[in-house]
């Protein structure tokens, strides 16, 4: 069985880690996944940007775009793409492909990521 | 880094919140920091041993304000005090505190410190003192020596402005949409002020301070948290996030300055780059340019281009013919010329910026600017005279050292 292993913490405490303290912090889990990797349990690893550069597409009739992270606790998450796109505006569009009647999709910059198929 | 530094962090990250919060139960600045304060000691006791709370900043607004009360209490005993007035907010205290802070009180507690702190009668200096003192949370030490000025005189500052605070009778309702707008830019204008303090020190040895410009990204991501939709305030962090990104590479090893076109790219920090880049491309979409905006767009240009001969400079002229459109400055078009020179050549630049002369006859940069270009076109008796006045107005020990270094080659020409 795969596994998502989804990071939460309050971005204003991250933010005010200083830079020794978020490498070591990043140090700690690159020499976790290194032994993942080794043992080939290892899939995409993403640390994402701060949700000051989130956009989220909102379904409607019309989908609207709203500046911010996903914000509503009324829905879950259910799942995740990570793709590679030329602007904001592309990640948009493509995101549009996957929008059904309800929901949202939250569309964030990937700020570092680590890629390899895990099994 | 020793175990305690998540604690640091999380005391740091909760204080807008907590003093925000405590200054509207308060209404004092200095109560409000003690009480904060206080809070932050028994914290430092208490969670590493139980571990920390599930929401810092309740727990230390909730420790925070009975210590106050008792306080209040205490000396009410000596002194007779307005206690119904200073507790008055206090009246359902058994509910509980952490479902209170919802968000949107949250952005109001921290909006309403930093209106504060930006209040229109205190000067700029005093404004970014008590910003980086109530918000920021750094000691008067830490402040003092970031602004070169010894700890009683920043001490006083900082008093000052507490003082004037109090007697402007601000008013701690939550304030209307022009009115917040209005404050808004004052807030952003004096993150932008402590941002430039450390990227360009305005004075003494070090050209670059870095935690002046660390604390500013972080009051401006802040800031955007708050304002997650407004443009300019996306503007206003892209643009930090840009030019932070260049910091490695600005001084060289004996910290000279590198410019812009000699900087080695590969030491420039990208993940800040694509954050700026992101925030910038967030704006555009939203069709509200403004200043922060447009000043981030140059910014971006400058990242994206891997040499300095990719770079775009007719993208850059015309976003500063656009930013003087909206900004008219003589600064504007002084940076515009280096577009222009790129572009047309350091003729055409020279007649951008000589009728900028009366307005500009003390500023470095100027005469920095005016020097080089007279030197392209080989007068260099007139370079001469222009870099001469540059060093006599620089800031800085290194800027005076970079203009130096052009004399020294002109010197070299001549006696050729």
């Amino acid at each position: 069985m795969r596994y998502a292993i989804l990071c939460y913490n309050s971005e204003a405490v991250v933010n005010a880690w200083s830079k020794a303290k978020d490498d070591a912090v990043m140090a700690d889990h690159m020499i976790s996944m290194e032994k993942l990797s080794a043992q080939g349990k290892l899939g995409p690893v993403a640390r994402l940007m701060p949700t000051t550069t989130a956009t989220t597409l909102r379904a409607g009739r019309e989908p609207v775009v709203i500046d911010g992270p996903f914000a509503e606790t009324k829905e879950q998450l259910l799942g995740f793409y990570i793709v590679d796109c030329e602007s904001l505006e592309e990640a948009h569009e493509v995101a549009r492909k996957f929008l059904h009647e309800t929901g949202a999709l939250e569309i964030r910059p990937v700020r570092f990521f680590h890629g390899s198929e895990p099994g | 880094m020793t175990d305690l530094a998540w604690l640091d962090a999380a005391l740091t990250a909760a204080r807008p919140q907590a003093i925000g919060a405590l200054l509207r139960y308060f209404r004092d600045l200095d109560v409000a920091e003690e009480a904060f304060q206080e809070a932050s000691l028994r914290a430092l006791k208490r969670w590493p041993v139980n571990g920390p709370p599930r929401d810092p900043a309740a727990w230390l607004i909730l420790v925070g304000r009975n210590f106050a009360v008792d306080e209040a209490r205490r000396r009410n005993k000596q002194e007779p005090l307005p206690a119904d007035e200073l507790i008055s907010n206090l009246d359902d205290a058994e509910t509980p505190l952490a479902e209170r802070l919802d968000s949107s009180e949250y952005r109001d507690d921290v909006l309403r410190l930093l209106f504060i702190c930006c209040h229109p009668d205190l000067p700029a200096t005093q404004q970014i003192a008590l910003a980086m003192r109530m918000v920021c949370g750094l000691s008067v030490k830490e402040i003092a020596r970031a602004f070169l000025v010894s700890e009683s005189a920043m001490e006083q500052r900082i008093t000052r402005a507490k003082r004037r605070v109090a007697a402007a009778d601000v008013p701690f309702e939550t304030p209307g949409a022009p009115e917040r707008a209005e404050r808004l830019a004052a807030v952003a204008a004096m993150i932008y002020l402590l941002f430039n303090e450390g990227y360009s020190a305005s004075g003494g040895s070090a050209h670059v301070r870095t935690p002046l410009c660390e604390e500013a990204i972080r009051l401006s991501r802040l800031l955007l948290r708050l304002f997650i939709g407004d443009s300019e305030v996306m503007g206003l962090t892209a643009l930090l996030l840009l030019q932070h990104a260049r910091t490695p590479a600005r001084l060289d090893a004996e910290g000279n300055i590198v410019l812009l076109e000699d900087q080695d790219r590969s030491l420039w920090n990208r993940e800040l780059i694509a954050e700026g880049h992101t925030l910038v491309e967030k704006a555009i979409r939203l069709r509200r340019p403004g200043p922060y905006q447009i000043q981030a767009a140059i910014a971006a240009v400058h990242a994206h281009a891997t040499r300095p001969q990719d770079t775009d400079w007719e993208e850059i002229d015309q976003l500063y013919a656009v930013l003087e459109a909206l900004q008219p400055s003589p600064v504007i078009t002084l940076n515009r010329a280096v577009a222009v020179s790129k572009l047309r050549g350091p003729e055409a630049a020279l007649a951008v910026i000589e009728p900028l002369a009366p307005q500009l006859d003390g500023y470095f940069h100027f005469f920095g600017l005016k020097g080089g270009l007279l030197m392209q076109l080989g007068r260099n008796d007139e370079a001469r005279a222009a870099f001469d006045r540059a060093i006599a107005l620089a800031n800085t020990a290194t800027e005076a050292a970079h203009i130096r270094m052009h004399l020294d080659r002109l010197q070299g020409q001549s006696s050729i």
